[in-house]
């Protein structure tokens, strides 16, 4: 027990730096990641994926792996009933491929055996017969093309029209755009154990953004009630998106149900690259116009994103794009059209930005062009149109929160700039300690981009959180579903505990499906929704024990305050002054309670409604350094402002925006899952580059705390802006640096040196 | 199944018994000898989660194979010794500067700095860059890993 009886003030509370409970464990190796769990009797399962885009299966032969010493059991389609589907949004996907496979990398069978080795035989000896099939490769070509699923080859088209689209100002840009596949590339590959039990269940600890989402789809696939599987969070190494479908959950109690032994999937590097979704390729055009002064008149756009073979996210991927293709800019006359299409490529779902980052790559290389042609500066061409509390989106919905574009501009503009390239070490000039460039041949150029983007679900999703608070003598434990992921809500739940509490000892209970869903860690909304049921649960442990104070000592509850971790009376009559921990010795106070944020609502047949609950903004100054002879860049410095709300933990916040910000650098510079004939061509950290530490910048960070209305603490989600607008501001410097159109990320040295980005 | 072999990890001696031959030092840590705290990030030597000190070298741990590496003195995240207290002065800062979030990459990062430090006790930031360069990290952008890296050279020489 922590000194909570002397009169200090609580430590580690809101709006303080307070550190990881998992920090130490972490630092010292022994924190428990989902692939270090071990069982007794343990065996290690091993998925068989499809090696061809399209193809019939003709026939499955599982004898010879059946044969080989230690396979213990070889699961496929068979297995399962013909009508099991399972999905993040929508039951398309089956556990194992039946008649067709869809795309490289699908699962056809599982195996469990008694050693790693023995599993990777047992794979290699299932005997599968294909017959190939032409594959549905070309997104353009998706919709007019024969159904590759009984669901149809068209996720979602949305329609926003607003305003009289056919507007015209004076000046007119127009431009193409392609997004490539980005990878989330976190640092643990899936990796869970399921533990089969004595009650005919499952016990899966797992490595998972949604718990609860998991649960229902093993389930159903598994034909046992909820209750009966069991899910707890396995230690997860990062996520961005990539965890949020199902990989080997189902496979891994398959397999557990048919063996009665614990299995444990840990996948490969490789296989992590096959088995989870992507970040949407995209292709988009826009168009707009504006008047002499660049205040936009209207504003056009087509955006095709690329779902690959199964749905996952792609509904509300599009739905994004399309709200947010405007960026967060003032224009009346709209008419954006967004599509999300089926092939026969690698699935795409969820990825930190979700459908913002695609077009915040084509609206701020649109601003950019008008700043031109307007002979206006592109900061100030951005401050002329940018959108503030009280105006509305594309799609009708008057923006009611804190939405400080104009202030996270000017800020992140007023940032210094680096020193000039003549004068820093040679061994940052672009190519580092393999340069050829001196620095009289090396470029320099400046690049700025806003980005925005809503936080929380959309379009009349009943999202909520379930948290339980117990306090006893000064002790509080904290009950929330919520996947910590690395983002650090297990920082928030402790210091939002505090501060309701005043208590300084603040123990977090293990993620699992015993209590409520706490909704999935993705959409920026951990802070807000889950933040919200921590607090709102403490608050219920906190007028409890006031009531039970106030009884005792026959006063109004009312009157009571928790100050600096102790109860006292705004009546100085009562002379109550009692610590947290001595206020109710041997009482244990429990709370349980859901919270939901505002309703929204769906989106009409032009896209209007009220779909959004809050929004959040971001600017980026990049400056970049460019050996053009040999396409060789550095990216110098990133400068950035951004709206947080209110800082709960600045220096995570700090960590959240650095980390954003490589991500935006990856796709601009380098990371790109290359496709041949629907196979990913570079499934492997030699071939995937992600920025190291040699390839980041120095990162300047403003902080722009206005608080939200309705949002607990006045907290904004700080996760996806970081990732937004660092791309195009990255890409808008390599323009300048070059002089090249650069309509594609990410942008490949030959798109420099060789012209290839004209 | 090989013969049985005996590897010195932490400064303890430790039986490998019933091992296939192809295992890597990785495997054999983090599944036959209760050592878990290097990671297999990407089992191809490009990630650095499972970086690890063998014969003063630092190593990734997924390039060796177990068995070549009798006799050989192997340093991993858990035989760290701390100066003082819990934590070596790189985890102490490590902690202190945020430079953890879901810590996958951090065992490798702590035992390349420990490794920086041990032969450049006042690195330049280039110097730290370089260092890391083959431990990938995706959460933190590394700024707040730089920043315990200098921090941790400040502690160890005010020590």
């Amino acid at each position: 027990m922590s000194d909570i009886a002397t009169t200090h003030a609580t430590k580690g509370t809101i709006g303080e730096n307070a550190s990881r409970p998992d920090g130490g464990p972490k630092v010292r190796g022994e924190f428990a990641f989902s692939g270090d769990l071990w069982a007794d009797g343990m065996l290690w399962g091993r998925t068989l994926r499809s090696p061809h885009p399209a193809a019939r299966i003709i026939a499955i032969d599982i004898a010879a792996a059946l044969r080989i010493p230690g396979v213990h059991a070889v699961v496929t389609a068979a297995d399962l009933p013909a009508s099991v589907n399972y999905g993040l949004e929508w039951r398309d996907q089956p556990v194992f491929a039946t008649d067709v496979v869809r795309y490289v990398g699908e699962p056809v069978a599982a195996v469990a055996a008694d050693h790693p080795e023995a599993a990777r035989q047992a794979c290699e000896a299932i005997d599968v017969q294909y017959e190939p099939q032409v594959p549905l490769l070309d997104p353009a070509e998706a919709a007019a093309a024969p159904p590759i699923h009984p669901d149809g080859n068209v996720f979602r088209q949305l329609t926003i029209r607003t305003g009289d689209p056919s507007a015209r100002g004076p000046i007119v840009v127009e431009g193409a755009y392609e997004v490539g596949m980005q990878d989330q590339a976190f640092m643990g590959p899936e990796a869970g154990l399921a533990i089969p039990a004595d009650d005919g269940g499952i016990d899966l600890i797992v490595s998972t953004q949604w718990l609860h989402n998991d649960r229902l789809q093993v389930a159903e696939c598994l034909g046992l009630a909820p209750e009966k599987v069991r899910l707890s969070l396995g230690g997860v190494g990062g996520a961005f998106g990539a965890r949020e479908d199902v990989s080997l959950q189902i496979h891994a109690c398959l397999l557990a149900q048919r063996t009665a032994r614990p299995i444990k999937i840990v996948y490969s590097r490789e296989e992590s690259f096959l088995g989870h979704v992507h970040r949407h390729p995209a292709r988009i055009w826009m168009r707009h116009s504006a008047e002499a002064d660049g205040r936009l008149v209207s504003f056009e756009a087509r955006i095709l994103l690329d779902g690959g073979a199964y749905r996952s996210s792609s509904y509300h991927v599009v739905a994004n794009a399309t709200c947010f293709s405007a960026g967060p800019y003032k224009v009346e006359n709209a008419l954006a059209e967004g599509i999300g299409v089926r092939t026969n490529n690698p699935p795409c779902g969820a990825m930190r930005g979700f459908g913002a980052v695609q077009v915040c790559f084509a609206h701020e290389a649109q601003m950019d062009k008008l700043a031109e042609a307007c002979g206006v500066d592109p900061v100030e061409i951005r401050l002329r149109n940018a959108l503030a509390t009280g105006d509305r989106l594309l799609t009708g919905q008057v923006i009611e929160g804190t939405l400080p574009v104009a202030r996270v501009i000017r800020e992140a503009a007023a940032l210094p700039l680096p020193p000039s390239p003549e004068i820093a070490d040679p061994m940052t000039r672009p190519g580092g300690a393999g340069r050829t460039a001196d620095a009289a041949h090396v470029r320099r150029g400046i690049g700025f981009a806003v980005g925005f983007k809503n936080l929380m679900y959309a379009e009349g999703y009943m999202d909520g959180s379930a948290a339980r608070c117990r306090l006893s003598d000064g002790l509080a434990t904290v009950t929330c579903a919520a996947a910590e992921v690395g983002q650090g809500f297990v920082t928030l739940a402790q210091q939002i505990a505090r501060t309701v509490l005043g208590v300084e000892d603040v123990l977090l209970a293990p993620a699992d499906t015993s209590i409520g869903s706490a909704g999935s860690s993705s959409a920026s909304r951990q802070t807000w929704m889950s933040g919200g049921a921590v607090e709102k649960a403490c608050q219920a442990v906190r007028a409890a024990l006031l009531q039970h104070v106030a009884d005792r000592h026959g006063i109004d509850p009312a009157q009571l305050t928790i100050t600096d971790g102790r109860v006292t009376s705004t009546d100085a009559r009562d002379s109550i002054d009692l610590a947290v921990a001595d206020a109710a010795p041997g009482v244990v106070f429990e709370e349980e309670v859901e919270y939901h944020h505002r309703i929204t609502h769906p989106l009409d047949d032009d896209g209007q409604g009220d779909a959004h609950v809050s929004l959040v903004c971001a600017a980026h100054r990049a400056v970049v350094d460019v050996d053009p002879d040999l396409g060789l860049i550095r990216v110098v410095q990133v400068a950035t402002a951004q709206d947080v709300g209110r800082a709960l933990n600045p220096l995570q916040v700090l960590g959240q925006i650095e980390g954003g910000i490589a991500q935006g650098l990856g796709l601009a510079t380098m990371e790109e899952l290359t496709l041949r004939n629907g196979r990913i061509l570079n499934p492997s950290f030699t071939d995937y580059l992600i920025p190291t530490a040699l390839d980041m910048p120095e990162v300047l960070a403003t902080l722009v705390e206005e608080p939200e209305p309705g949002a607990p603490f006045g907290a904004k989600g700080v996760g996806e802006p970081p990732t937004i607008s660092s791309t195009p501001a990255i890409v808008a410097a390599l323009r300048a640096a070059t002089g090249k159109a650069l309509n594609r990320v990410p942008v490949r040295p030959q798109d420099i040196a060789l012209g290839d980005g004209e | 199944m090989t013969d049985p072999y005996s590897l010195t990890v932490n400064g303890t001696d430790h039986q490998v018994v019933d091992a296939w031959l192809g295992e890597s030092l990785l495997y054999v840590l983090r599944e036959r000898l209760g050592l878990p705290g290097s990671k297999a990030g990407c089992e191809q030597g490009e990630c650095g989660s499972c970086s690890v000190i063998v014969d003063g070298s630092l190593e990734c741990a997924c390039l060796i194979l177990a068995a070549a590496a009798v006799g050989c003195d192997i340093t991993t995240v858990e035989g760290l010794q701390p100066g003082r207290g819990d934590f070596t002065t790189v985890q102490e800062a490590f902690i202190a500067e945020g430079a953890v979030q879901c810590g996958f990459c951090t065992p490798g990062l702590v035992v390349a700095l420990t490794d920086l430090l041990a032969r450049v006790p006042h690195p330049s930031d280039l110097e730290v860059r370089e260092a890391i360069s083959g431990n990938l990290c995706r959460c933190t952008g590394y700024g707040r890993i730089l920043a315990a890296a200098q921090a941790a050279a400040k502690a160890a020489s005010d020590e």
